[in-house]
């Protein structure tokens, strides 16, 4: 019950920040809206905005905020093994398979309960990700100038904070470097959007090299 | 109407792959080097693009407030600050730094 409260409290806060951040990037609120209401995947949004922000092309925007929404497939995966959800409900329930909502499902004791503990969260946290996307939205829109106010820092601190947890061995470290030298060197070279899209090939990359290594070290030196 | 074109997309692309997860038999994803790159692709592209909001202005790079928000940032995840507190402690500092600095 804590934990649902401190999730609905993140997401709610999230929803608001995303709100302001879209609008601060040029976004109308119709669109915000929109955003929320159809892409409901947090992180993919910000993405999103960010890269129309910077002037991308919005096939290269939606190509990087597509990326980040493929982990929701394996989500999805997890879930359907999980929740046996009949093959009619799969297209509706689809659109809530996101962190919050299987980490949730991920953590019930039995069926019921995962499915229950599914489509609480779910339309919980849809319900106040579109509100408080709206609020935060009306809200930039009525201060004008998100810039003085700090409010442009709030995306990139999503981003680390979505970033921070999933750091945990030298391999995922070794793959956010990369990418951010990639990101960064490329940027000033490659029409915008396009530089994430490369930064993205880190992680194939790093896992090719580490791949190649595990291959000399077959004698399991390192691990 | 070129955001309009982004949202359609995004929207469409980001509902495609979460009924592929619901719809696919378990064993077609389930190779472990598919794991391996769905894990890291998000690693990737919010390594880059933390750093290509903080540090760039479109195409420019430049070292502003939003840097020295984004560390404090740092910091307060370091400390394992709750992510209210690390945005929060972001924008402060952002708009504190702009208002010392004009």
């Amino acid at each position: 019950m804590r934990d649902a409260l401190g999730v609905g409290v993140a997401v709610g806060l999230s929803g608001f920040a995303f709100g302001v951040t879209s609008v601060g990037s040029g976004l109308t609120v119709p669109q915000t809206c929109a955003l929320s209401l159809l892409v409901f995947t947090g992180a993919s949004q910000f993405a999103l905005v960010g890269a129309l922000a910077a002037g991308g092309n919005p096939l290269t925007a939606a190509a990087g905020a597509f990326f980040l929404g493929v982990r929701n497939a394996f989500y999805g995966l997890r879930l359907s093994q999980l929740l046996a959800l009949p093959r009619a409900v799969r297209p509706f329930a689809a659109q809530w398979v996101i962190d919050e909502t299987t980490a949730v499902a991920l953590a019930q004791p039995t069926r019921r309960a995962a499915r229950i503990g599914f489509a609480v969260t779910g339309l919980a946290l849809y319900v106040l990700w579109n509100l408080t996307t709206l609020l935060g939205g009306i809200g930039a829109e009525a201060i004008g100038d998100t810039g003085a106010w700090g409010l442009d820092a709030a995306g990139p601190a999503v981003f680390l904070a979505l970033l921070a947890p999933m750091l945990k061995s030298g391999v995922e470290r070794s793959v956010a470097g990369l990418a951010v030298v990639l990101g960064l060197g490329l940027l000033p070279v490659l029409p915008a959007g396009v530089p994430v899209l490369v930064a993205a090939l880190a992680a194939p990359a790093v896992l090719w090299a580490q791949g190649r290594r595990g291959a000399r070290d077959e004698k399991g030196v390192d691990r | 109407m070129n955001v309009w074109i982004a949202i359609g997309a995004t929207a469409l692309g980001c509902y495609v792959v979460k009924l592929i997860g619901l719809l696919v038999p378990a064993g077609v994803l389930e190779r472990p080097v598919v794991r391996r790159l769905a894990a890291l692709l998000p690693v990737a592209l919010l390594a880059a693009l933390t750093a290509q909001q903080a540090f760039a202005d479109g195409r420019v790079l430049v070292l502003d407030a939003k840097a020295a928000g984004l560390a404090a940032a740092a910091v307060a995840l370091v400390l394992r600050a709750p992510f209210l507190v690390v945005v929060a402690v972001a924008v402060v500092v952002t708009a504190g730094v702009r208002a010392v600095t004009g």
